[in-house]
């Protein structure tokens, strides 16, 4: 059975008039979200996107954006409480992941 | 960086290259290794499981051999090298602070940056002859391979998500498949960081089970220490009962647990335990305001063990994940206080 995560969340974007159709989104993607057709980049499955920012980083021409983060309720919580953004860094000992 | 936590690796030997010497890893692993891992699952010294950022050799590489990049968590770079046996090869250990390559990525510190820097403090391009290295793909968050190109000549050749699949990958010449670059969640992967899961929420936990023996010595002509052993603890059982169910079950079960929301799939453990203890003829369980309470406090306890897993897992969206506290968050608190509120009047009832 496959782990499926909320659907309509994501907020990845990819901009098709500037894609070069490298193919480094497709690359660095760890859940298959962009395949290459008539060379340019698609996204075939954004429910799978967990917006970790690979293809953002990654993408030579600037053509992806998304707002990436860590997709942990602890952190969400840490970064309430200090008023931060989400952050790994669970206490002054270090991180929980 | 101190020189706190830093491991010294089993069977480490000198490896003279171009009149420099460089440390030599085995690429097997040993009781030490195996132990040293075992220890951070379980939570032991794991913000201190460090190796030293630098170049090591496995086997007996030349000029032209390939380079991998590690984190310098001595848990990745133990995953990597065991699956370097037959390859001469170079390791370049990057400084994340001793965190893994896919959490460092996410924070930047296994990034492009320390990727660069590190090109240059240890001297990469007097060692070997080429311009290319390996990184794990789940680097990539925090690389840029374009921009570490231009930043110092070297090409960024992703290799696959798991060191298992290394071997494959240098056999196909540095090729990955579609499967090697997707990130998986099996069951096995879930049970390892089980512990772990657990002992994240051990502060809020020994406060919890704190009230529940203290607050049980209460009743209606008072206060007992006999109620404290008897109600107290009993109460403080069920609490880490539903707790460790939650956080047992719930990686076990995530894929058959119904709700994509990881707060809905914890809330079907607590239930089933609160089902399980009536059934099995809980006498906190029997009925009354305490089996009332008690219907609150078990779903909402599993459901926040669980979605604290979101955490662990491997496809949660920070998007996704705050869509569902702000649904969830309120009515676990709304659940609890009420719970805690019924618990506290069966005290008295």
């Amino acid at each position: 059975m496959s782990l499926k995560y909320l659907q309509n969340v994501a907020t990845l974007e990819l901009d098709t008039e500037k894609c070069v159709g490298c193919g480094m989104c497709v690359t660095v993607c760890p859940h298959a979200v962009f395949v290459i057709e008539d060379k340019k980049a698609i996204i075939v499955e954004k429910d799978a996107c967990m917006e970790c920012g690979a293809c953002r980083e990654n993408c030579p021409v600037s053509a992806i954006a998304v707002r990436s983060g860590v997709g942990c309720a602890s952190g969400i919580i840490n970064g309430f409480i200090r008023g931060t953004d989400p952050t790994c860094d669970c206490d002054k000992n270090g991180g929980c992941c | 960086m101190t020189n706190d936590g830093l491991q010294n690796i089993g069977g480490t030997l000198p490896y003279s290259f171009n009149t420099i010497e460089y440390p030599k890893v085995p690429a097997q692993l040993d009781w030490a290794d195996r132990f040293g891992s075992w220890r951070c699952r379980w939570g032991v010294d794991r913000m201190r499981y460090l190796v030293s950022p630098g170049i090591y050799a496995v086997g007996q590489p030349v000029a032209e051999s390939p380079v991998f990049v590690s984190a310098n968590y001595k848990m990745s770079f133990d995953r990597l090298r065991m699956e370097l046996a037959g390859i001469d090869a170079w390791i370049m250990v990057i400084d994340t602070k001793g965190i893994n390559v896919w959490c460092a990525a996410g924070k930047g510190t296994f990034g492009t940056d320390e990727i660069v820097r590190c090109v240059e403090e240890f001297k990469l391009a007097d060692i070997v002859s080429h311009k290319s290295f390996i990184i794990p793909q789940l680097g990539a968050p925090g690389v840029s391979a374009h921009a570490v190109k231009t930043q110092c000549g070297f090409k960024v050749v992703y290799g696959p998500v798991r060191a298992a699949d290394i071997p494959a990958f240098m056999a196909a010449g540095m090729a990955a498949d579609a499967e090697m670059r997707r990130v998986r969640f099996p069951l096995a992967d879930r049970v390892v960081l089980i512990p772990m899961d657990i002992l994240m929420l051990a502060k809020p936990v020994v406060f919890i089970v704190m009230f529940f023996l203290l607050a049980g010595g209460f009743h209606k002509r008072g206060f007992s220490v006999s109620n404290c052993l008897h109600t107290g603890c009993a109460s403080a059982g069920l609490f880490l009962l539903v707790y460790i169910a939650g956080g047992i079950l719930g990686p076990v079960l995530l894929p058959i647990l119904p709700g994509r929301a990881f707060s809905v799939k914890g809330v079907w453990v607590g239930l089933a335990v609160l089902l399980a203890g009536y059934l099995l003829g809980f006498r906190q369980l029997a009925g009354g305001f305490s089996l009332a309470s008690w219907a609150l406090i078990m779903p909402v306890v599993s459901s926040v063990i669980v979605m604290n897993f979101t955490g662990t897992s491997t496809y949660t969206s920070l998007s996704g994940v705050m869509r569902e506290m702000r649904i969830a968050v309120p009515l676990q608190i709304v659940g609890a206080v009420i719970g805690i509120g019924l618990w506290i009047t069966s005290l008295f009832v």
